[in-house]
């Protein structure tokens, strides 16, 4: 778990709802299935949706890590 | 041996109603779909559309919005016109906006100042602007249908309109089979 091979970074900070949703739906498009998308979101918002939106579109939140004001999610593509 | 294919028969016909059921309780007949009227022309409920409708996109949903009456100007192009009006044609295009851009705020509007300070505090907090969201729905293949009798009330003509990818022009009864086989409906 300590090591997560990240195969694309996605840099969201500073957009607010509903973009970082809206880009990182495309973005795990361009991962294939199995790879894992790292997104930055300075979105408060994003804390819900997130997961929400994991849950929905059937991909993985493997880690979240929150400093300060950015959060990093660590999202692996199931389909 | 008779007695035998009546039981077969009613098991069949229990079979049948049961899968119906369980048809209906799966929630087949409906798509991943998501059908909105929207009927305000007020900047602020477009904009909650917009947000719902391209956010709906990257949950995987199909979306569909129906433009109605106070709604449609919104999808007017403020760089086309057209000719052959009537007085009263010519009266409704003067009076209401010529596009997503023109439209107002429904609340502290304050002649068009909150309506100005609220776009320029959006574009400082980074906020898509609505014809930026417009433009954005039309990249994510969020369907647009205008309805029919709003543009022949309000005499709009289909060349004064925006270029949408795919945009229809309809009555209600397209909405409603949209609606239909939609799980989520919505009247903005």
């Amino acid at each position: 778990m300590e090591d997560i091979k990240v195969d694309k970074v996605l840099d969201l900070k500073g957009l607010p709802c509903p973009m970082p949703v809206v880009k990182v739906s495309k973005g795990i498009k361009e991962v294939e299935v199995g790879q894992i998308l790292e997104a930055h979101t300075s979105d408060p918002g994003a804390l819900a949706d997130f997961p929400a939106w994991a849950r929905t579109s059937g991909n993985e939140i493997v880690k979240t890590e929150t400093e300060g004001k950015i959060t990093r999610f660590y999202i692996r593509r199931n389909k | 041996m008779e007695e035998k294919n009546e039981k077969l028969h009613m098991l069949e016909a229990q079979i049948a109603e049961l899968s119906g059921q369980v048809k209906l309780l799966t929630g087949q007949g409906t798509e991943d779909k998501i059908s909105m009227i929207v009927f305000s022309g007020d900047l602020d409920k477009l904009l909650a559309a917009f947000i719902i409708g391209t956010g709906a996109v990257a949950m995987g949903l199909d979306v569909v919005m129906f433009f109605t009456f106070w709604a449609t100007p919104a999808l007017r192009d403020p760089n086309k016109s057209a000719g052959g009006k009537d007085m009263m044609g010519k009266m409704f295009g003067a009076m209401l906006p010529k596009g997503s851009d023109a439209v107002k705020l429904s609340k502290m509007n304050m002649g068009g100042m909150g309506t100005a300070m609220m776009k320029s505090l959006m574009k400082k907090k980074n906020v898509a602007s609505l014809p930026e969201f417009i433009e954005m729905a039309g990249e994510l293949d969020v369907k647009i249908f205008v309805c029919e009798m709003s543009m022949d009330l309000m005499g709009f003509s289909r060349e004064e309109m925006i270029d949408y990818p795919g945009m229809t022009y309809c009555g209600v009864a397209k909405f409603l089979e949209e609606a239909k086989g939609s799980r989520i409906q919505l009247f903005l």
